[in-house]
């Protein structure tokens, strides 16, 4: 049956009127409903759909057309009518909805940074990257698996812009006291590093710290930032503005082994500065990070440590092996490690090898001195770095001190913002449950949000020789393996 | 030179657990609500954010739309000003064949080649339209635009428009009132009588009252609407009524017939729609000051012609990269349901390039169960597109906002970088040729043309 009838001056804007014809055709029993103003162009439309609407109609007029099936359809549908229409809508929760910025260039636009972190995958970082520079903000890309090419394009278009591309993969930054990703909370001062190692970077400045020495900032430029390819782009950007701030008194540079010409096309640009600049380019010859500390401390006139904060137990395990196992979560502690080991003891075996014929075979197993960066891009690749979740190096400490050949596992713990919230609680059980010496350099400061004495407290608590120097752990270990084969 | 003295303030993208850190140290920082871009995009976003031009041929872009102006000038039988000859036509969205068109494109060209007198009837026009000698080409080819099938014929008159900015002229079609209507693809005899009234008496009024009251500056027109809750694509009404204000005194003082002006301004005031065809060409000109700059990601064109949805790019200059075109969602007329809808039609997504419709959605509080129900949803739309658009554009403030500029300028790489796909407003045609409107409600572009259109931007970045 069909139902039509007119409402005068009962005016509804269309949009709502189609809602409702909407709702009125979904009640059951019901074939068609069409309610709207009786507009002539509605009229037709009504008309067209079976229904005979009133001649007298008007625009004014609401116009109500239900096809029901039978009189309770009918009535269902025409109570259901008067709810839609007396409803008022139900109003938005909580007001203005505030959506989120989706790429960094709107959230650069939004806070008016001046500063961007990226850490996306790294098949993306490179975009998001860009994304920063184009919108005015300096990056630090701390995504590891970024090509050179897209190094070398972040860092050309940073430099056409008076910006800096810090990284790929840089791991470390302290700007205006300010820690990005892995960084330790160290006292403001007159030194400014540029690090193309995050953990030298670390290591370097808890040294100073704890000579009472400060920072300025801390610009990380990447691990390939002093190779032949990418050819100091970012440090050479770094020196010019630290050698501009009037924080910075004196610059150290740090960097795993650079290419020959890119270093001395760095150290020449260094003479032209104002700034007095350190380098820490670790190699074989070249002083390690706490000699580099040292010689800092010497330069801008305060003094140097007789020896340098350790923990020590009153014994360690006997050596009952020849070999040194080292488990680092940072690539340049593990290379600062190698040089003195091998320098001291022969070739170490390494994924990230001083000689390519040390390389380690794909399994990471060897029978002599050997040393694992788990902060390797190759090992981190689809899980945490080491630093956040040691796992990983938990279970090969066990298994090295179940091979007869292992005499002592030297290991790295880095503190700071960033890493995990309490290391040693993770490692101490495990360094217990092991019959091997275990030599620990512990990378920290009083400040840190993990407490570095509560950290050392607890490793050597579990039997560890624990050092603030990594350089004086890596020469420890070697001294443990030299006395039991009697050359001590 | 990097300030090493200044606050660091500090956008993160990626791990939280370093953002963490920075809340610890309480600095000035705001995360990203970062997620992977659209699958398989990665090389060529990564090709094209490296394009060492983007970013300055993006402000280009966003410089020139900004500062494009759009005045009314005169009004013309098509064949002056769009230069088609008896026998062409011009149609809405990326070009088609007749054997791949919709049935709202093929009723108005049906409809079309009636009033021009090509044919007797539709079956004639039909077969000499399927015949293949009859050319047709998008509106948008030759500078203008048309709304839903987008059908214009020589004998119809258009809109002319001007940005002197630029120097370059647009136009569209005149509107011919709501229900069976040639854009919506019917060509029942009234809709024939319709247009011959448009030719013989809307069109030379028009004219005659544009030339006495000199440019309109229509710019200024949308301006104040936006800020009257029209977001100019679906609601119009306070523009209509602005335009009325403005001409209606002209038509009286122009001489004609008492008759013909009461005629005139009743279709104009009777229809809320009318002001469409005139937000559509200065939203043409906007996007088209934006056009042919090498390095540029800015969309300049999105259309659709009952089959395919199409969009322009900047960058790559005219080509079309289409996906098909979806149907939309939204609210039915009378008896008509999604059944009867045809899929997305017509150049007027062109207000959305421009930065409306869609993306003004937060300004037009009245149609907001358009999209979705609520005011707060409607503020959320609008708030997405600044995720994905280039600028913000004073002359269109939207009062809701803190009268915020409405987002002006869709970024290819943004789209596919956050996902987010235009919001567009949109009239349903029927599927069926000679239906007409059935509904309107809103849609969405197919994510292949942005896909295809990163791809083509690649392409033509240098390499890395």
């Amino acid at each position: 049956m069909n139902h039509v009838e007119l409402r005068r001056g009962a005016y509804r804007d269309s949009v709502r009127l189609m809602q409702i014809s909407q709702a009125l055709t979904g009640t059951p029993g019901v074939s068609a409903g069409f309610v709207a103003m009786a507009t002539p162009l509605n009229v037709d439309l009504a008309a067209g759909m079976g229904f005979t609407p009133p001649p007298d109609a008007t625009a004014n007029d609401m116009l109500i057309a239900v096809a029901a099936v039978d009189d309770e359809s009918l009535r269902a549908a025409l109570a259901r009518l008067d709810v839609e229409l007396n409803s008022t809508p139900v109003p938005g929760t909580s007001g203005t909805p505030i959506v989120a910025p989706r790429t960094v260039g709107s959230a650069v636009r939004r806070l008016g940074a001046n500063l961007t972190l990226v850490s996306t995958p790294g098949r993306y970082a490179f975009a998001d990257a860009m994304d920063a520079l184009d919108a005015g903000t300096s990056v630090m890309v701390f995504s590891d698996n970024v090509s050179v090419a897209e190094e070398i394009r972040l860092k050309e278009v940073a430099a056409q812009r008076g910006l800096l591309a810090m990284g790929p993969d840089c791991g470390t930054a302290v700007i205006g006291g300010v820690g990005l990703g892995f960084a330790n909370v160290v006292r403001p001062g007159p030194v400014g590093v540029v690090a193309a190692s995050g953990t030298g970077a670390q290591h370097l400045t808890t040294l100073l710290d704890a000579a009472g020495v400060g920072v300025s900032h801390v610009l990380g430029v990447g691990g390939r930032d002093l190779s032949a390819a990418v050819a100091a782009r970012a440090t050479l950007a770094a020196l010019d503005m630290l050698d501009a701030d009037v924080a910075t008194e004196l610059i150290a540079v740090i960097s795993k082994p650079p290419a020959p010409d890119v270093a001395a096309r760095v150290r020449e640009h260094a003479r032209r500065l104002a700034t007095p600049v350190e380098f820490a380019l670790l190699d074989a010859g070249e002083p390690d990070l706490t000699e580099v500390a040292a010689r800092v401390l010497r330069r801008i006139g305060a003094p140097v440590p007789s020896t340098w904060p350790a923990w020590l137990p009153p014994a360690l395990p006997a050596v009952t092996g020849p070999a040194i196992r080292g488990l680092f979560s940072g690539g340049t502690l593990c290379d600062e490690a190698m040089l003195i080991v091998s320098g001291a003891l022969g070739p170490v075996r390494s994924n990230i090898p001083l000689r390519p014929e040390w390389a380690l075979p794909g399994d990471l197993r060897a029978d002599g001195h050997a040393m694992i960066d788990f902060g390797d891009d190759v090992l981190t690749q689809g899980r945490p770095h080491p630093m956040i979740d040691g796992r990983q190096r938990l279970d090969r400490l066990t298994a090295e001190a179940a091979d007869p050949a292992c005499g002592v596992v030297l290991m790295d713990v880095v503190l700071g913002h960033g890493a995990h919230p309490d290391p040693a609680a993770e490692l101490a059980p495990a360094i217990a449950a092991v019959r091997v010496p275990v030599v620990v350099s512990l990378v920290g400061t009083a400040s840190d949000p993990q407490g570095l004495q509560r950290q050392a407290s607890l490793l050597r608590g579990a039997g560890a020789a624990v050092y603030a120097s990594n350089a004086d752990a890596a020469r420890r270990a070697v001294e443990l393996v030299n006395s039991e084969s009697g050359h001590g | 030179m990097v300030d090493l003295a200044a606050e660091p303030r500090i956008v993160t993208a990626g791990v939280s657990l370093l953002d963490e850190a920075l809340a610890a140290q309480a600095v000035a920082h705001l995360p990203v609500d970062w997620r992977p871009p659209l699958p398989g995009t990665d090389q060529e976003l990564a090709r094209v954010l490296g394009d060492p031009r983007r970013a300055a041929a993006n402000a280009v872009a966003a410089e020139r739309m900004l500062a494009a102006g759009a005045t009314l000038v005169d009004v013309l039988p098509a064949a002056e000003v769009v230069g088609l000859r008896p026998g062409e036509f011009c149609h809405a969205g990326p070009p088609i064949t007749w054997e791949r068109a919709s049935g709202p494109l093929r009723g108005a060209l049906i409809g079309a080649m009636l009033f021009e007198g090509l044919a007797g009837s539709p079956d004639e026009a039909s077969s000499l339209l399927a015949g293949g000698s009859v050319p047709i080409e998008p509106c948008h080819a030759r500078g203008g635009v048309g709304p839903m099938a987008g059908v214009v014929s020589p004998s119809m008159w258009v809109f002319v428009f001007r940005d002197e900015a630029h120097d370059r002229t647009s136009w569209c079609t005149l509107n011919e009132g709501l229900g069976k209507v040639l854009r919506y693809g019917a060509y029942a005899p009234e809709v024939i009588d319709r247009l011959r009234w448009m030719s013989a008496v809307l069109g030379p009024a028009l004219q005659a009252a544009v030339r006495r009251s000199g440019p309109i500056d229509v710019k200024a027109i949308i301006g104040q609407m936006v800020q009257m809750g029209d977001e100019g694509h679906n609601r119009n009404r306070a523009g209509t009524l602005m335009l009325l204000r403005d001409l209606l005194p002209h038509l009286v003082d122009a001489g004609l017939p008492s008759t013909d002006v009461a005629a005139v301004a009743r279709l104009i005031g009777g229809n809320d729609h009318f002001f469409l065809n005139l937000v559509m060409p200065a939203a043409k000109l906007q996007t088209a000051a934006a056009a042919n700059i090498p390095g540029a990601t800015v969309v300049t064109t999105m259309a659709r012609n009952g089959t395919d949805f199409g969009i322009q790019v900047s960058g790559t200059g005219d080509a079309w990269f289409t996906g098909p075109a979806g149907v939309p969602s939204g609210l039915f007329l009378g008896g008509y349901g999604p059944d009867d809808a045809n899929p997305d039609i017509g150049d007027s997504a062109i207000t959305e390039t421009a930065g409306l419709g869609g993306f003004a959605m937060a300004g037009a509080p009245a149609i907001v169960r358009f999209v979705g129900g609520t005011v707060p949803d409607a503020v959320r739309t609008t708030s997405e597109m600044y995720e994905i658009t280039v600028a913000e554009n004073p002359a269109y403030a939207l009062p809701v906002l803190e009268f915020r500029g409405a987002p002006t300028g869709i970024d290819v790489a943004s789209v596919v970088r956050t996902g987010l796909l235009p919001q567009i407003n949109t009239g349903i045609a029927g599927r069926v040729p000679g239906t007409g409107q059935v509904g309107a409600g809103l849609v969405q572009p197919p994510v292949e043309c942005f896909t295809t259109a990163l791809s083509a931007l690649a392409s033509a970045a240098p390499p890395m």
